[in-house]
């Protein structure tokens, strides 16, 4: 077994949770092709990163930037009859690219489990909400009787939350409110102590408050299981809240990628630059203007020649010549930050960051510098 | 539950009811003369303006519509005595009147077709879904692979054939050409009477029904089994780690039945008010070859009666369709 070393493993803890572990994911080179109705598409390709236990990694994105497509990779949720899998991906020290699907049924749900965004649609609407806690649970202990997996169930709500927990575990999904539904399924995702959780949007469908109380809890179940997290978002407030590290991702590849501190203080790609100005900011002026990203998410049928971000990109007249459409740019080191990595042309990116952009998106912190 | 079916209940009773009434009045305004049909029958043809005044007057057509109606209700309620032309005959509850064809109470010819209508009606129910269920279920599972698109074309082929085609196609090849022993005497034997032989008859009708059937509930079972395999909880399922079988059975299908069972009640409904077809290619005295012969001898009584046992049978059928949905979708149960 060879080792790969991936930019995850490289990347410096900069605050105090320092991990002492090897990272429990490690993807490398991870491309996924699957047809659709307009063609073959290459949702993934050649991703790498890495995750340990007790390490929260954030993946940012548009739709169709391949943030979910990656996830589902690692818990082999791909048709294999219709996709192609190419790259590895460790869970542990197991490689489950092309792994039986006895191997994965064994992983999903128990090692690895899946906190999916609109929790409404994602339990079923006929089986009572504790029934489909248990399930989860006897699906991976098999000796366990019902009534051992109902109280199990009954503890996993109590301690997402959930008031009555004995009274409310005979309730249908539909008898919930939307934020109990999403800690219902976080606690279906925790059921089996898992090492790594995936939260797919955990919180897209939540008003603001319940939003913060599920960031919140997310946080304590780490704390308290030690597992690695991977939360797949495209909001960067709750980026900046839960991840120690971040993956930008567009068109299916990693444009950017290193600690939290580094993307949020000194990003170094337009996209990155893109996804700040687009946040809102409630202590800003309300007259300030939101700055979106201009043009729409790339074709993954036909992608974009040379960078996939350059027809949106509004900093490509300083790459000189044609770079930007013909080559596309290699993901490496960033001018600042140990294991900070970039995919862009640009030669200097934190002078215009500095001079350009931060002017408009934060002009306090221009002041103070 | 209870309540919400005593509310059914009740509802469907007025509906019964109002339906009735629109049969009656059907048959009271539709004919202009609704009492030639039973006086040229009586007469031999020989109905003269004078004798169809007597059996208008007899028959009530003479009186208002209303106090007949209410005749005829407690008729079917109590029974009654009924005289036309001088003759009075007594009619037991529940009273629809007598034949004109048979002279016998139509109820008591009801009563005596109603068995071979319902044996065929539910052999060919079950077929449809034990044949056409699983198939459908096979290519939603192999959606786009070879296997599921020669299903979907053979059975789009074979439910373009018109069933009276099918059906006689099957009896002429089964009966008259290889004379499959066992199954050329089709018909209807009571169950009661001997079980073999009432399997034996209904074979071929039930083959017919499930088979033509089927390949619309394969269809239908395919759409309905991909629908609810693409949903997000059939994803959560997966991620769950649980066996296919238990993802594509417990969680897809449960929700797949819901359309299906659906479609069942209306289908099953539309049987038990009569196969016509089947009736009478396979020569079997049940309800729908009845009210077909009534029709072309305006025997009123016997078409009256059957409009409202097809009346009162789709509202029985509509309300077990939605007991049975509102036991699969937990949705359903508050409202």
């Amino acid at each position: 077994m060879s080792h790969i070393p991936t930019p995850g493993q490289s990347t410096p803890q900069t605050e105090s949770r320092v991990s002492t572990s090897d990272p429990f994911l490690v993807v490398d080179d991870l491309t996924v092709k699957f047809p659709t109705e307009e063609g073959q598409i290459t949702a993934v390709s050649g991703l790498s990163y890495s995750v340990a236990r007790g390490q929260t990694l954030g993946i940012v994105g548009e739709s169709g930037s391949g943030k979910s497509v990656s996830s589902l990779a690692v818990l082999g949720l791909h048709d294999p009859k219709r996709s192609q899998i190419t790259g590895s991906i460790k869970i542990g020290d197991q490689e489950i690219v092309g792994a039986s699907e006895s191997t994965m049924r064994a992983l999903r749900g128990n090692k690895v489990s899946m906190i999916f965004q609109d929790a409404l649609a994602a339990l079923h609407p006929f089986y009572k909400v504790g029934g489909q806690l248990a399930e989860a649970y006897r699906a991976h202990h098999h000796s366990a009787s019902k009534r051992d997996a109902r109280r199990k169930a009954i503890e996993m709500l109590d301690r997402v939350g959930i008031p009555q927990p004995d009274k409310r575990v005979d309730d249908y999904p539909h008898q919930f409110s939307g934020g109990m539904r999403q800690r219902a399924m976080i606690a279906m995702g925790l059921i089996n102590d898992p090492s790594l959780l995936i939260a797919d949007e955990p919180t897209t469908a939540l008003d603001v408050t319940v939003q913060a109380q599920i960031l919140d809890l997310l946080q304590d179940l780490q704390a308290e299981f030690d597992s690695a997290v991977i939360i797949i978002t495209h909001d960067l407030g709750v980026i900046a809240e839960m991840a120690d590290e971040v993956l930008v991702m567009y068109a299916g590849r990693a444009v950017e990628h290193g600690t939290t501190k580094q993307l949020l203080t000194h990003p170094e790609m337009p996209y990155t630059w893109g996804l700040l100005s687009s946040v809102p900011d409630v202590t800003a002026d309300t007259d300030a203007r939101l700055i979106p990203i201009p043009g729409n998410p790339p074709s993954l049928v036909n992608p974009p020649s040379g960078c996939a971000f350059h027809p949106r990109c509004t900093h490509r007249d300083k790459v000189p010549g044609d770079l930007c459409r013909t080559e596309m740019p290699a993901l490496l080191p960033a001018t600042i930050g140990q294991g900070h990595l970039k995919r862009c042309h640009l030669a200097d990116p934190v002078a215009i960051y500095q001079q350009e952009v931060l002017p408009e998106i934060a002009p306090e912190l221009v002041e103070e510098n | 539950m209870f309540a919400y079916v005593v509310k059914r209940l009740i509802a469907g009773f007025f509906v019964v009811i109002l339906v009735s009434m629109s049969i009656f009045a059907l048959f009271w305004y539709g004919p202009q003369e609704p009492a030639r049909p039973l006086c040229n029958l009586e007469t031999s043809q020989r109905c003269t303006p004078e004798r169809l005044e007597v059996y208008t007057e007899s028959m009530g057509y003479n009186n208002p519509i209303h106090s007949e109606y209410l005749k005829f209700m407690k008729g079917i309620v109590a029974g009654r005595d009924i005289t036309i032309a001088g003759r009075t005959q007594e009619c037991p509850a529940p009273c629809f009147g007598f034949s004109y064809a048979t002279d016998r109470p139509v109820w008591g010819e009801l009563k005596d077709r109603l068995p071979a209508t319902i044996s065929v009606a539910f052999g060919g129910a079950a077929l449809y879904v034990i044949l056409g269920v699983p198939i459908g279920i096979a290519a939603a599972r192999r959606r786009g692979t070879l296997t599921d698109k020669a299903l979907v074309s053979t059975f789009l082929v074979l439910s373009s054939v018109p069933y009276y085609l099918f059906a006689l196609m099957l009896w002429l090849y089964v009966t008259i050409v290889w004379q499959v022993p066992g199954l050329s005497d089709t018909g209807y034997v009571p169950l009661s009477e001997n079980p073999a032989k009432w399997a034996a008859g209904l074979l071929l009708p039930w083959l017919a029904l499930g088979i033509f059937g089927s390949t619309q509930y394969t269809r239908f079972a395919r759409g309905s089994m991909i629908e609810a395999l693409s949903e997000d909880y059939i994803r959560t399922a997966r991620a769950k780690g649980l066996p296919t079988r238990t993802v594509v059975y417990r969680h897809g299908l449960r929700a797949a039945m819901v359309p299906i069972v659906t479609i069942f009640g209306i289908d099953l409904g539309t049987l038990l008010v009569g196969t016509i077809f089947t009736e009478r290619i396979f020569d079997i005295q049940g309800i729908g070859l009845w009210a077909l012969l009534a029709v072309g001898d305006k025997d009123l009584p016997v078409v009256q009666a059957t409009a409202l046992f097809g009346a009162v049978v789709m509202i029985v059928c509509n309300l077990l369709v939605d007991l049975v949905y509102s036991a699969l979708d937990p949705r359903v149960r508050l409202s």
